[in-house]
């Protein structure tokens, strides 16, 4: 096959386009420039965006004998990652910029491309599983739980996911260490990338505050519908947020408080305790198959953080609504976030979480 | 293979790389005072001859470099730097706004990290710079320009500017000239002595010569503030130990580049129209960018519409045939061409550039590849479409 290998100048992606090679696909490779200024060098752990990164895939490309060319999708970025993130944020939303990522650039804009100009497939470092099972190129978790990154692929439809290659799937992080070391690629150590790429310092607070503009607001206790304080901007709060608040000692139980409500639109923080942040019936909007629909009523297991737990749950799909109902409830569900939805490691689909609820047996 | 991209850089001539490779060894250090060094020493001064000559000026006038880049370098700041030294007010340059990012970027950075303002002189619809532009941009003050800088022909779309017509308007103002020639000398006959410049940029290896090395022509007139302190080995405008070897493969490639051009330019020009015509046929839609008439030999660049240059660039490249989008790079992406966009280019078909530049060494064969490969990568490219632009493009 004709491969588009993204390289990103980490260890993940080069490993995963030298497997490639070795599979014998005709490998071309592309790194991706996201940024409109990209900073030179690497500063703390983030391991891309910046040129030394575009560099190192450069050098990743050459030990492979893949022709290497850079990408320039830093517009589609911009548009679609970062406006998306701040506007979902202003609106009181938490959204999840990789997989926006995943679903608007790199399995969009770049196989899009790609597949436009000869190629078969394009292959990347997620670990991730995809084969063929009875359901047709099914998408599956990788092997190794801590790194497992289908979560962040589920807005990948079926045919996305029939021209993907996610070659480390089938190993753990550590092996795919030890043989960079053993293929001598020089990024082995290289650390992980955490976070969001595109906030350098790791403050997406900070960050946000630059980008939206706040004004101060009340924050009402949910219980009382007493004021109990005066937040910096509602769209900082997330709700399930306990730090931040700032409320001094307000409480004469004693009992820790959570943001139980965010309303961008009246400017205010809602706090309660605990208990009012339980829930076990999630509203989805927006959902991607990657494959069959599940049947109404079917038994899946659902993820709504990218490194949360597969919570069991039964799943009724309306045309663009998808409502889950969980077997436990569950504290703290912000709207903005992914339900990926799954049947055993099989990524049945994903969806963007529109608001949450109680039902009456909670 | 077919090798399109001689503007970028040209292969060296077989006898330029023989007469570096008899050097290597050698231990001499041209500025030591024995027998070694006095054989560098030599072969130096025979080089700095044989460019003088080469170029139509003294040998006295070149300032040997290491390369195109730092010899432009010298001559803005240095000459800019020297200008308002002598006099204060001296503190406007002017600069076409096509010329390379060698020019524009030491140009920009004396504006924003040295006081200097900056005119940019317009260009014709062919990237050409006329007189009555200069007098234009010149304007009713003379007496605060410091230097004006004017390729000789441009990088990306070949349009050659007439530089003595230029020359003979900042003479009546006694104001400095430097052009980048870095282009010209293997298509064009340069004679210093009769362009009227103050200053003037060549590159070794856009004439066969090796890579690292080039040359600032300066006129003995011409003052220049050094930008390099140390030995004040070429006439203390410039210092650093002198690559004996790169200075006589850069003297080999510019003698043979002249001495072959009338042959090389007959040749080469009936191979570029050849390309054009067959190009133009082959995709009606596309656009010839450029002048016809003043225009380098061996370029021929496109704007072909609805296909991404990058795009194109790199299916040509799997198919052996390499060429270039035409605009400078930064860090591997292609920047949306300033000088298309001077020319009054739409900013989209900017994007949509190839340029093919021939050389000494090419042959019709190269041309039949390009033309065998072309369809298919237009088709793709076409295909694959054209994304919206990521920067604005910066309209001076």
């Amino acid at each position: 096959m004709k491969v588009l290998a993204a390289l990103s100048g980490g260890v993940d992606s080069a490993v995963a386009a030298a497997r490639a090679v070795d599979a014998g696909h005709d490998v071309t490779a592309v790194h991706l420039a996201l940024s409109r200024n990209p900073q030179s060098h690497r500063t703390g752990a983030r391991g891309c965006c910046t040129i030394e990164d575009s560099n190192d895939a450069f050098r990743a490309a050459d030990m492979l004998g893949a022709p290497f060319y850079v990408w320039d999708l830093s517009a589609e970025f911009q548009e679609k990652v970062i406006d998306d993130f701040i506007s979902e944020y202003a609106a009181g939303r938490t959204p999840n910029p990789c997989l926006r990522c995943n679903e608007s650039i790199k399995f969009e804009a770049l196989l899009d491309r790609a597949m436009a100009l000869g190629f078969d497939a394009v292959c990347t470092g997620h670990y991730a599983q995809v084969f063929q099972g009875p359901h047709g190129t099914e998408l599956h978790r990788a092997i190794d739980h801590d790194k497992d990154q289908s979560y962040v692929l589920g807005v990948l439809t079926s045919e996305q996911i029939s021209h993907s290659m996610f070659p480390l799937g089938n190993s753990t992080k550590t092996e795919v260490r030890t043989e960079a070391e053993a293929r001598g690629i020089l990024v082995a150590q290289k650390p992980d990338s955490h976070d969001i790429c595109f906030i350098p310092d790791g403050d997406t607070a900070g960050w946000l505050a630059r980008q939206i503009e706040t004004s101060p607001g009340d924050v009402i206790d949910a219980v009382t519908g007493n004021k109990v304080g005066t937040h910096k901007g509602a769209q900082s709060f997330t709700v399930g947020q306990r730090r931040g608040l700032a409320l001094g000692n307000p409480t004469g139980d004693g009992e820790r408080r959570y943001v139980v409500d965010v309303d961008v639109s009246q400017n205010i923080v809602m706090i309660g305790p605990p208990t009012l942040l339980e829930i076990d019936i999630i509203e989805a909007i927006k959902p991607r198959w990657g494959g069959p629909l599940p049947v109404n009523g079917q038994a899946v297991h659902v993820q709504i953080r990218a490194h949360g737990d597969a919570l069991p749950a039964t799943v009724h799909v309306d045309d663009e609504l998808v409502t889950i109902t969980l077997a436990e409830s569950l504290r703290g569900v912000a709207a903005g976030q992914a339900a990926v939805l799954y049947d055993g490691t099989r990524v049945i689909g994903s969806a963007t979480i529109s608001r949450s609820r109680r039902s009456a047996a909670v | 293979m077919a090798y399109l991209d001689n503007a970028a850089t040209t292969p060296m001539y077989p006898e330029a790389v023989a007469a570096m490779a008899g050097l290597l060894a050698d231990p001499g250090n041209p500025s030591s005072l024995h027998a070694s060094g006095r054989k560098a020493r030599r072969v130096v001064e025979e080089s700095r001859e044989k460019v003088a000559r080469a170029l139509g000026a003294r040998p006295a006038e070149i300032v040997f470099t290491a390369g195109g880049t730092e010899a432009n370098n010298i001559a803005i700041k240095g000459i800019a730097w020297d200008q308002r030294g002598n006099d204060a007010k001296r503190n406007r340059i002017l600069v076409s706004s096509v010329e390379h990012h060698a020019v524009v970027d030491p140009v920009e950075w004396l504006q924003q990290s040295d006081g200097f303002t900056v005119t940019w002189i317009e260009v014709d619809a062919q990237g050409i710079v006329t007189p009555q532009a200069l007098r234009d941009a010149i304007g009713a003050n003379p007496d605060d320009v410091a230097l004006v800088s004017v390729m000789m022909a441009n990088n990306e779309v070949g349009s050659v500017n007439n530089i003595a017509s230029l020359t003979a308007v900042t003479r009546e103002f006694g104001i400095r000239f430097h052009t980048d020639a870095v282009q010209a000398p293997s298509w064009l006959a340069v004679n210093f002595a009769e362009l009227g410049v103050c200053a003037m940029t060549v590159s070794a290896h856009k004439v066969g010569g090796p890579h690292g090395v080039g040359a600032l022509v300066i006129s003995r007139d011409c003052s220049v503030t050094p930008l390099i302190h140390g030995g004040g080995q070429e006439r203390d405008v410039r210092s650093g130990t002198l690559d004996t070897p790169a200075i006589v493969g850069f003297a080999t490639g510019l003698e043979l580049a002249v001495a072959q051009r009338d042959e090389t330019v007959t040749r080469v020009k009936t191979l570029r129209d050849d390309l054009v015509s067959r190009v133009m046929a082959l995709v009606p839609d596309a656009i010839f960018n450029g002048a016809i008439e003043n225009r380098l030999v061996n370029n021929a660049h496109f704007s072909f519409p609805g296909c991404l240059g990058d795009s194109l660039l790199m299916l040509l490249d799997a198919k052996g045939v390499e060429c270039s989008v035409g605009s400078a790079c930064n860090a591997g992406v292609a920047q949306p061409s300033h000088v298309l966009i001077a020319m009054g280019a739409d900013p989209e078909l900017a994007r949509c550039t190839l340029r093919f530049s021939l050389g000494h060494s090419s042959t019709k064969n190269d041309v039949d590849e390009l033309l065998a490969a072309l369809p298919e990568a237009i088709e793709r490219a076409k295909r694959a479409g054209v994304p919206k632009p990521a920067l604005e493009v910066g309209v001076r």
